[in-house]
């Protein structure tokens, strides 16, 4: 093995184990970021991770922003552009959990699932409010972590 | 010669950017003043108290600028839907309010369209940001 091929195989090693280490290791914490999506999604609520929806999901959400579930959330064209690029790049490629055409997280038959366990009294708690506020129950969901370890129901 | 010219295009295009960046509330007031007195030639000011009612009052449809914002504005809010912090509106309570115009013409255009179903005149928003100018800490 030459000195070329070593080189070659130690970065596909690094690459593996970082490409594992960061999407792998807990699938509950988010760690794409980009400060447009940031400043703007998290104006009025938590800026929600791009792997929560498809890229068709994201680029229907994007492109009806003046009627943002009944909100007008609309942006000068090329901040929208941009982050929607940010939100494709990044987006939930698991087809068989999110159907394409789903445009509200909380109604994904993946985000169902991962709150099954959730009594309806929580979500009609006043601290709680709506399923949009994540923060409410994730402590660390601003820094895009919901691992288990960071979940405190308000009473 | 030429890095002379650079400097000068630079620095003019710096004195042409800054104060639509960076203003104070009192600069929104005079460009609203312009536009108010467009709007109607009979234009007799602003008022801060027509501003309160305006900020207090629903228009036809489920909400207040008091609904995110609270019935003072140098406190802190909650989004009515979301229930995320708002920091406080009144530039008395948070200087960060009233300091950039693509800020202030985004906010306005989308929670006027929230509040009252359409953009709002020169004159309201005037009226709003002299009662907020008129809000002490």
């Amino acid at each position: 093995m030459n000195t070329a091929n070593r080189i070659g195989l130690l970065v596909m090693f690094v690459t593996a184990v970082t490409w594992t280490a960061t999407t792998r290791a807990d699938g509950h914490r988010y760690t794409a970021s980009d400060p447009a999506w940031k400043a703007e999604c998290g104006s009025c609520h938590i800026a929600y991770p791009p792997a929560l929806l498809p890229a068709a999901s994201w680029r229907a959400l994007m492109s009806g922003l003046d009627r943002h579930f009944g909100d007008d959330a609309s942006l000068d064209p090329a901040t929208r552009d941009k982050i929607t690029a940010f939100l494709e790049k990044n987006a939930s490629r698991k087809r068989k959990l999110i159907d394409a055409t789903e445009l509200r997280i909380s109604e994904t038959r993946w985000f169902r699932h991962e709150h099954d366990e959730v009594p309806a009294y929580v979500w009609k708690n006043t601290k709680v409010k709506s399923p949009a506020n994540c923060a409410a129950c994730h402590l660390n969901a601003e820094a895009g972590d919901y691992s288990e370890r960071n979940i405190r129901i308000p009473r | 010669m030429r890095r002379h010219i650079t400097v000068l295009v630079v620095l003019t295009g710096l004195s042409v950017i800054a104060p639509a960046s960076i203003a104070a509330p009192a600069d929104f007031l005079k460009t609203y003043e312009a536009a108010a007195r467009q709007e109607a030639p009979g234009f007799a000011g602003f008022s801060a108290q027509r501003g309160a009612a305006f900020y207090k009052t629903t228009h036809g449809r489920e909400w207040s600028c008091a609904s995110c914002h609270t019935q003072n504005p140098a406190a802190s809010g909650r989004h009515a839907k979301t229930d995320k912090p708002i920091t406080p509106l009144a530039p008395a309570a948070n200087a960060k309010r009233f300091a950039r115009a693509d800020k202030v013409e985004k906010w306005f255009r989308r929670n006027c369209n929230d509040v009252l179903g359409r953009e709002c005149t020169a004159r309201e928003k005037g009226d709003v940001l002299a009662y907020l100018m008129s809000v002490k800490k």
